[in-house]
C-alpha cells in the first residue's frame, strides 16, 4: 500500500488549448514529477487521451486520480495496473556507425529486438524500437557500446487488456467508488 | 436577438439573478461598464477602492447570502489584484464568479499594455477558468461558469474576456436558468457523471453501514465543518445531533452550521479548540465529520487524531477522503442529503454517561476579568449583549478572529464570515461590505485587529460612499498579536518585526472618510460607543485599546497531539 512505484494513469480530456497544462500543473502543484507523458487524440477528435506515469504509492495515486477528476476538462481517469494492461513506448536511437562492421553489428542487435532501421547515413544509423521500459533499457545498454548520438522516446502509452475500456459508463458503479476496488 | 458581447454578458448575469456586482473599471473592460450604464436600476454596481476589496466583497456577499458573488476587474494589474481574493474563496469553497477583460485577441501574447495571462495565473486557485475567444461562445461560457461556481463543492470561477469580444456582436437567445443544463456544452458536461456539476447521490449501503456504526457506538462525537454551512444543512445537522445525542465540535468554517447555544456544543476544535472538544476527540469511539477536511489546524497531528475512534468522513468532494486523516468509513454526498437519509434510519439514542464526561471539561475559554484594563473578553461580552443575536460577523485574521469565533454563538450559516483556510489578513472589511450589501436589513459587525485593518482600510471609502452602516471593532494592541503570541511561546520572546507602534490614528482616519470614530479604554466607553454606532446610520470604527500580551487560549502547538495544550 505504501510502496512507492511507477504508477500509470490513463486520462481522457477535452482536446482544447490549456488542458494539458491544467493536468500537468496538478502534478507539479502536489509535488510530483511526471516520469512519462504521452498525449494524442482518440477516435473522437474532441477528446484526447493522456497516459501519465508518476512515482507514487497507492494512496497518493488514488488522491491524484480523484483530484484529476475534479478538473472540468477531465472526462475520466483510470489507473492501469501493470498486470492487467499493456504498456508500450516508441524509442528512436541515433547510433554512431562509421564502418560497415559496426553497421552490421548494430543491424544484428536491431533484428534481435525487432527494432526497425529507419535511417542510415555514412556515419550513423537510426533505429526505432517499440516495447516497455525493460526492452528499451536492454537495447539501450547494448547500443551504448557503439555510441548513442541522440535518443528520443514518445512516453509510455497504455491500454487495459481485454474488452474493458476507460469509459466509465460501461463499468460497474462499484469500480469507481472510492475506497472499494477503486480506479 | 443580435447584440454586443458586453450586452450578452449583462443579460447572462440577469439570467443568473445577479443583483449586485463589485468591481473596478479600466481600459479593457470599458465596453462592459458602458453597457452597465444601461442596466442601472436592475443591477447595482459597487465601486470599491481596490480590486482586492471587490473580490473580498463578492466573497462576503456569497458566504452571507448563499448566492454566487460577482466581481469585475480590468486586465493586467486589475486582474492580478483579484488573486488573493480568489485564493481566499477557493480555500473556503465560496462560490464567486470573477469577470476580467483582457486586451483584444490581436494583442494577446504581445506583452501589450496591461496584459497578463490571468487564466494561467489563477489556474491553481479556481475551480475552472476560461478565456472567451469568440463572442459566439460567451453566453454558454457565462452559464457554465455560474453552474460550476455554485454546484458540487462550490468555488471561484474566472472568466477572462478579450476587449474585442465585448464589442463584437452575436445572436443571443434568452434562456431560463433552469434550462441551462439542457443544451450546449453545459448540457454535455452535465451528462458526464462529474461531481463538479451535481452532488452524487449517497450510496445507501454506506448510509446503512454508518447507522450500524452509530448504533454500536458508546461515545460518538460529531464535527460540524464548513460543508454544513455551504450546504445550508444546519437544520438537518442539529436534528441529527439531537437524535443520536452526540456532542458536537465545531470547526472555524463550521461556525453557524450548528446552533452555538445548543447544549450539545463543545465549542471550537483544533489548535484553539476548547478543552471539551479536544478531549472528546481523543476519547470518542466514533467520530463523524461532516463537511470537514481535517486541515492541519483541526487535526494537528493526523497520526494520533481520534486515535481511539472509528473515523467517518461525510464529504461532497471525493478527493478529500483520506487526504489528511486516514478514515474508516466515508459517505460521498451533499451534507444535507446524507443527513436526511440518516435521519430516516435512526432512532433516538441516549449517551448521558459520555456527555457527562465530555462536558466535565470547559467548552468555552473564560478570559480573566482584569480591573485595570479592557480585555477582549469584556469587549466581546458587551457586543453579544448589545448587538442583535442575528448580527453578521466578519473578521480579519489573527487573535481577534479566534476570540470572535470562540466567544460568539452563531445560529445560522453565513453568520460568521472569516478567512479560515487561506488566513487572509485584510479580508474583513471587504467581506463586511459584501455582507452588508447582500443583507441590508441586518447589522454587520467587522471585528479586526490593527495589523489586518491597516492592510485594506482603503475600503472605508466604499463603506462611506454607499452608506453601509458597518460597525468595525478594532482590537488595537499595537502588535501583530497572533505572531507575537507564537514569538512569546516558541521563539524566546524575540519580537522580530511584529510591533506596530505606528500611524495612523484610526479615529482620525475614520473621520477623514466621513465615518464615526471612537477610541476607548474601558468597558463603559466601549458600550457607549457601540450603542452610538448602532444608532448611527453611518459606518463606525471603534478603536479598542487592548493589552499587547493578551493571548488566545487554549492553544495546541502545530503538529502536536490534540490534547497537548501549550496554554489552557
Amino acid at each position: 500500500m505504501n510502496e512507492i512505484k511507477r504508477q500509470t494513469l490513463a486520462v481522457l480530456v477535452d482536446n482544447e488549448a490549456g488542458v494539458l497544462s491544467r493536468v500537468a500543473r496538478l502534478f507539479s502543484g502536489k509535488g510530483y514529477n511526471i516520469e512519462s507523458l504521452a498525449v494524442g487524440t482518440t477516435d473522437d477528435v474532441k477528446v484526447s487521451r493522456i497516459t501519465i506515469e508518476v512515482m507514487a504509492d497507492e494512496k497518493q495515486t488514488r488522491l491524484l486520480s480523484n483530484q484529476l477528476r475534479k478538473l472540468i476538462c477531465v472526462h475520466s481517469v483510470k489507473r492501469l495496473l501493470p498486470e492487467h494492461s499493456i504498456r508500450r513506448e516508441l524509442v528512436l536511437f541515433k547510433v554512431l556507425a562509421q564502418t560497415s562492421d559496426v553497421r552490421n553489428e548494430i543491424i544484428q542487435v536491431a533484428n534481435i529486438f525487432r527494432a526497425s532501421i529507419i535511417d542510415v547515413s555514412i556515419s550513423s544509423i537510426t533505429l526505432a524500437v517499440i516495447g516497455d521500459e525493460s526492452k528499451a533499457e536492454a537495447i539501450q545498454n547494448l547500443l551504448r557500446e557503439f555510441g548513442i548520438l541522440e535518443l528520443v522516446r514518445t512516453g509510455m502509452m497504455a491500454l487495459e487488456r481485454g474488452q474493458y475500456t476507460i469509459d466509465e459508463q460501461t463499468k460497474e458503479k462499484g469500480e469507481f467508488d472510492y475506497g472499494k476496488n477503486v480506479l | 436577438m443580435r447584440m454586443t458581447g458586453a450586452k450578452i454578458l449583462m443579460e447572462c448575469l440577469l439570467e443568473q439573478g445577479v443583483d449586485t456586482i463589485f468591481g473596478y473599471p479600466g481600459g479593457t473592460i470599458l465596453n462592459v461598464y458602458d453597457e452597465l450604464y444601461n442596466y442601472e436600476g436592475r443591477v447595482r454596481h459597487i465601486l470599491t477602492a481596490h480590486e482586492q476589496g471587490a473580490c473580498h466583497a463578492a466573497d462576503g456577499y456569497a458566504r452571507s447570502t448563499g448566492k454566487v458573488g460577482v466581481c469585475f476587474a480590468t486586465s493586467g494589474p486589475g486582474a492580478t489584484n483579484l488573486v488573493t481574493g480568489i485564493a481566499t474563496a477557493y480555500m473556503d469553497s465560496s462560490p464567486i464568479v470573477c469577470i476580467t477583460c483582457n486586451v483584444g485577441v490581436d494583442l494577446i501574447g504581445k506583452d501589450s499594455f496591461q496584459e497578463v495571462d490571468i487564466t494561467g495565473v489563477t489556474m491553481p486557485i479556481t475551480k475552472c477558468n476560461y478565456l472567451v475567444r469568440s463572442v459566439d461562445d460567451l453566453a454558454d461560457t457565462v452559464r457554465e461558469a455560474f453552474a460550476i461556481a455554485r454546484s458540487g463543492r462550490p468555488g471561484p470561477v474566472l472568466l477572462d474576456i478579450p476587449k474585442n469580444v465585448t464589442a463584437e456582436s452575436a445572436e443571443y437567445e434568452p434562456l431560463d436558468r433552469h434550462s441551462h443544463g439542457m443544451s450546449g456544452k453545459l448540457g454535455e458536461l452535465m451528462k458526464r457523471s462529474s461531481q463538479n456539476f451535481k452532488a452524487p447521490e449517497p450510496d445507501y449501503k454506506d448510509i446503512d453501514k454508518l447507522v450500524e456504526m452509530i448504533n454500536a457506538a458508546k461515545k460518538p462525537l460529531l464535527i460540524c465543518g464548513g460543508g454544513v454551512v455551504r450546504s445550508r444543512a444546519h437544520w438537518e445537522f442539529e436534528t441529527f445531533a439531537n437524535k443520536i445525542d452526540a456532542p458536537v465540535a465545531i470547526t472555524l468554517m463550521g461556525a453557524g452550521g450548528f446552533r452555538g447555544r445548543n447544549k450539545l456544543t463543545t465549542g471550537m476544535i483544533g489548535m484553539h479548540g476548547s478543552q471539551a472538544s479536544n478531549m472528546a476527540v481523543d476519547a470518542c469511539d466514533l467520530l463523524i465529520a461532516v463537511g470537514c477536511r481535517f486541515s492541519d489546524r483541526v487535526a494537528l497531528k493526523p497520526s494520533s487524531f481520534a486515535q481511539n475512534a472509528k473515523i467517518v468522513q461525510i464529504d461532497i468532494d471525493r478527493s478529500e477522503i483520506n487526504k489528511n486523516v486516514q478514515t474508516d468509513h466515508h459517505i460521498i454526498g451533499d451534507a444535507k442529503r446524507v443527513l436526511q437519509l440518516l435521519l430516516e434510519r435512526i432512532e433516538q439514542l441516549d449517551h448521558s454517561e459520555w456527555k457527562k464526561y465530555v462536558f466535565s471539561f470547559p467548552t468555552e475559554t473564560v478570559y480573566d476579568q482584569v480591573a485595570d484594563r479592557l480585555t477582549p473578553g469584556q469587549v466581546l461580552s458587551s457586543i453579544a449583549r448589545i448587538l442583535p443575536q442575528d448580527t453578521i460577523v466578519t473578521t480579519d485574521v489573527g487573535q481577534h478572529q479566534i476570540w470572535a469565533a470562540q466567544h460568539f454563538h452563531f445560529d445560522y450559516p453565513g453568520q460568521l464570515v472569516t478567512s479560515g483556510g487561506f488566513g487572509t489578513m485584510g479580508f474583513g472589511l471587504g467581506a463586511a461590505i459584501g455582507a452588508q450589501a447582500g443583507n441590508p436589513d441586518k447589522i454587520v459587525l467587522h471585528v479586526t485587529g490593527d495589523g489586518s485593518f491597516r492592510m485594506n482600510c482603503n475600503e472605508l471609502a466604499t463603506e462611506s460612499y454607499y452608506k453601509l452602516p458597518i460597525i468595525t471593532v478594532l482590537f488595537n494592541n499595537g502588535t501583530l498579536g497572533m505572531v507575537r503570541q507564537w514569538q512569546t511561546l516558541i521563539y524566546k520572546q524575540h519580537y522580530s518585526q511584529t510591533t506596530l507602534d505606528r500611524a495612523p490614528d484610526f479615529v482620525k482616519l475614520a473621520e477623514a472618510y466621513g465615518l464615526n470614530g471612537w477610541r476607548v479604554h474601558n468597558v463603559e466607553d466601549f458600550e457607549t460607543a457601540l450603542k452610538a454606532a448602532l444608532e448611527s446610520d453611518k459606518g463606525s470604527v471603534i478603536d479598542v485599546a487592548v493589552y499587547m500580551d493578551e493571548m488566545v487560549r487554549p492553544m495546541v502547538g502545530g503538529g502536536s497531539h490534540i490534547t497537548e495544550f501549550m496554554i489552557h
